[in-house]
């Protein structure tokens, strides 16, 4: 279904291509370029999310109305609706599982890493493509078939995956214990494979490209915040993914060759003892969480990039401590692999383990508080323009803020005892990690459709999008806190079985409609994408005013960014409302001898040295010429 | 004149790695947590009792053997290729492919070896993580062995030699780590048996 979309959103930019002539296949389909490759995540992304966004709308029809009759999907679901009109409850299990999963690998990790890492890299640090093209096209290609084989699985007879996202063993390991160990599992563990060897590609390929084909004066230190946050992202995901593989390889032996890694002293209702013994589940948590933990900043981080591009730009202002922002992201680089443990409080870990990752936990705190602090003083006083891609970024910075709140609590080992596992969690990290990231999404989407398209996105449709996600998000989010401190266990079928939960019916009939308004707002956005991409206003070179490489290439930029030589760089990539320049921006390709009004006095001294060094380069061009003539 | 100097490096390109050989060098990192994971795992696991007690089996000292044999060819190979010596280029890697293949087929008869002392791979963790240990690092070393095939090819095509090193040091690098790696797992193997 993705590529048949794939295969026509292109065709606009197909005149201007002049370079070279591709055929349809080698242009839209197995295409080495990174902008398409970009696209190409995109659209699967939004192919995914659409997906794992109706799964939680049939698990919220189930958790908000429970005496409703859903024989109304039973096209759609078949064996799944029972008589009755009820959901199944192993169906229910699948969904949470699908849900999950979708939405933490395929949307927010493959679909956003995978589409602004492949689009913007090159584009903003000048290079004509990806360190390698082929790995590139490989990764996307990877991450297909794991879409594919994932999307089979839902349609299996007795249903996906529907252990958890996390699979634990040994509910996940035995067969026997629940429909969703079978088939789906297995589907699921060939799918996870797939799809950590196409994050591992993706992410060699995104760390060699900044470190080795930055244009000629892109230091690390003139790096946009958005490419530091991907290439972190990309040494995260480097070095925690393999971990994943390495939990989901020894899954895999004691599922299907019968080892015992994690298994132990099991008894199946009414079979005797397994044969399995001397495994161990809660080596899985420590192998799982290795990389769980520092997949949520390889959700996040892009994110936090992308909004301090967007906030600098749109609040007219350099953004508030670059320094500062860079440290701080490579803090909560550092920090996100010693924390893991803190998934597992009662996992029956030793607790002295546990106050030790409850203060390396705490410590998070502080590098994302300075993120926040810096957004905030970006905005103080800027002369805000409030795009559609501006609301979306302090939309993050607002759900960072809230969301982050709960972690503290969470993240007290005593605290978290009560709290583990219940609506309470399910609603932090959703606001702080799920809508955080899907509004960096978004705001990146919104920023950079102009370049991605040569279009314009129609703005109030992006208002409306916004403002209805905006608060949808809050109406269905914050109730799930008092929902949680209430003790009320996330994963579960139903709500009325039990006194203490029997009072939040009407509490969850509201979450629900409010999940139903928000993802139907979702339709907006739908159409305005791809309504634009063929109609919308045309987009002028530099719609946003911005100082960064990528506007500098041709609207429809070909295969290699930019048709002459690949511009130098001469200044960090906030020069906005610089004190006695002519404009509110300076773009990073206009040298400091050509500003003298704006310079600084330290700027001053380095004109000096830029002049002689444009010299020297003068001479060496001067001399090749005269050996070729 | 040296702030000169500074600045002209800041600006120009910092690391003069070829690119392809610095995501070989990435690749080896994720191969390096993969295994970092499985050995800290059989540690934690190790730790918590019941475990099956047995001694590894001697043909682990012939294929270490083996396996730095072949990496001291490849290395001759490597020299050799700078001095544009095809014919002992040829030799050396030819020895070091063979030797390759002699290590795989080693670690096959390791396993023959501990089936022997009913050390399975269903059963007991302690024999499992060997078996995944082993399994998995002959499935890099095949990779290592397609790989120094390939360069042993475009050798005989006259592609390799002291101006186009490019494919020969990366297949150098990677065969080197593979030793390593194998050094290291059988040292952590005695260590914490």
């Amino acid at each position: 279904m993705a590529t048949a979309n794939l295969a026509t959103h292109g065709a606009t930019d197909h005149d201007h291509d002049h370079e070279h002539h591709d055929n349809f296949i080698t242009k839209y389909i197995f295409s080495t370029d990174h902008k398409m490759i970009g696209k190409q995540f995109l659209v699967t992304g939004i192919f995914w999310a659409l997906i794992g966004g109706f799964l939680s709308i049939l698990f919220r029809l189930q958790l908000g109305f429970p005496d409703m009759d859903l024989t109304f999907l039973k096209p759609l679901l078949g064996g799944w609706i029972d008589d009755a009109g009820k959901l199944d409850p192993n169906f229910y299990l699948a969904l949470v599982t699908m849900h999950g999963t979708i939405m933490v690998f395929f949307v927010l990790t493959a679909g956003l890493s995978g589409t602004f890492s492949n689009f913007l890299i090159p584009l903003q640090i000048g290079a004509r493509d990806m360190a390698s093209g082929f790995m590139n096209m490989l990764s996307y290609w990877f991450f297909f078939v794991s879409g594919v084989i994932m999307f089979i699985s839902l349609f299996l007879e007795n249903g996906p995956a529907g252990g958890g996202w996390v699979v634990y063993p040994p509910l996940s390991a035995l067969e026997q214990a629940i429909p969703g160990s079978g088939m789906g599992m297995t589907l699921w563990l060939i799918a996870m494979t797939f799809f950590i060897a196409s994050s591992l590609l993706g992410g060699i390929n995104y760390i060699t490209t900044v470190i080795n084909l930055r244009t000629k004066g892109m230091s690390f230190s003139r790096l946009p915040l958005t490419i530091w946050a991907f290439f972190l992202t990309a040494v995260i995901g480097l070095l925690s993914f393999p971990v994943l593989f390495a939990a989901a390889l020894l899954l895999v032996f004691d599922r299907s060759f019968g080892t015992s890694f994690y298994l132990s002293d099991i008894y199946i209702s009414g079979e005797g003892a397994l044969p399995n013994t001397g495994g161990s589940p809660v080596l899985y948590q420590h192998l799982f969480w290795f990389l769980g933990h520092p997949e949520v900043y390889i959700v996040l981080l892009p994110a936090l990039g992308i909004t301090s591009e967007v906030i600098a730009t749109n609040s007219r202002k350099p953004i508030f401590g670059y320094k500062a922002m860079i440290i701080s992201m490579l803090g909560i680089t550092i920090l996100s692999f010693v924390v893991w443990a803190h998934h597992m409080f009662v996992s029956g870990m030793n607790p002295f383990l546990g106050s030790i990752f409850m203060f390396l936990t705490l410590i998070i705190a502080i590098p994302s508080a300075v993120k926040v602090f810096n957004y905030l003083t970006t905005l103080w006083r800027g002369n805000l323009i409030f795009t559609p891609a501006m609301l979306f970024s302090i939309g993050l910075v607002s759900f960072f803020i809230s969301g982050g709140l709960t972690g503290i609590f969470l993240g007290n080992s005593a605290i978290d005892i009560q709290l583990h596992d219940t609506y309470f969690v399910v609603a932090h990290f959703h606001l702080v990690m799920g809508s955080a990231s899907f509004f960096g999404l978004m705001a990146g989407v919104y920023h950079w459709f102009p370049k991605m398209f040569g279009r314009m996105m129609d703005a109030r449709l992006g208002y409306i999008h916004f403002w209805l996600t905006f608060v949808g998000v809050y109406l269905v989010f914050f109730p799930m806190h008092y929902i949680g401190i209430a003790g009320f266990p996330r994963r579960y079928y139903s709500w009325t079985n039990f006194e203490f939960s029997n009072m939040y019916t009407d509490l969850n009939m509201f979450v629900s409609a409010a999940a139903i308004i928000t993802f139907a707002a979702q339709f907006i956005f739908l159409f305005n994408f791809f309504y634009s991409m063929y109609r919308g206003r045309k987009a002028s070179l530099n719609p946003w005013r911005s100082t960064t490489l990528e506007w500098t290439t041709p609207l429809f930029p070909g295969h290699g960014n930019w048709p002459g030589e690949i511009p130098a760089v001469y200044r960090w990539p906030y020069d906005y409302s610089k004190p006695g320049a002519k404009e509110d921006f300076i773009m990073q390709t206009v040298p400091l001898s050509a500003t003298p009004e704006s310079n600084l006095p330290h700027e001053q001294e380095l004109v000096k040295l830029e002049k002689e060094i444009i010299a020297e380069e003068e001479e060496v061009l001067v001399a090749n010429e005269s050996k070729e003539s | 004149m040296e702030e000169k100097f500074a600045y002209i490096e800041g600006a120009e390109q910092p690391i003069s790695m070829h690119p392809k050989k610095f995501a070989l060098w990435l690749f080896m990192v994720t191969v390096v947590m993969i295994f970092a994971a499985l050995t800290s795992a059989y540690i934690v696991r190790q730790s918590e009792g019941n475990w099956l007690e047995f001694t590894l089996p001697d043909i682990f000292y012939y294929t270490s053997g083996i396996v730095i044999l072949s990496s001291i060819f490849l290395h001759w190979a490597y020299v050799s290729a700078k001095k544009d010596e095809l014919v002992q280029v040829r030799l050396g890697m030819s020895i070091a492919v063979i030797l390759g293949i002699l290590f795989l087929i080693g670690q096959w008869y390791s396993w023959v070896a501990l089936v022997d002392k009913d050390v399975y791979f269903v059963g007991n963790p302690a024999g499992s993580f060997l078996y995944v240990f082993t399994g998995l690092h002959a499935l890099h070393l095949i990779s290592g062995v397609i790989f120094l095939i390939i360069v042993l090819i475009s050798s005989f095509r006259y592609k390799v030699h002291s101006q186009s090193m490019t494919p020969m040091e990366m297949c150098v690098t990677y065969w080197h780590f593979l030793g390593g790696l194998w050094l290291y797992l059988f040292m952590f193997l005695q260590l914490n048996h």
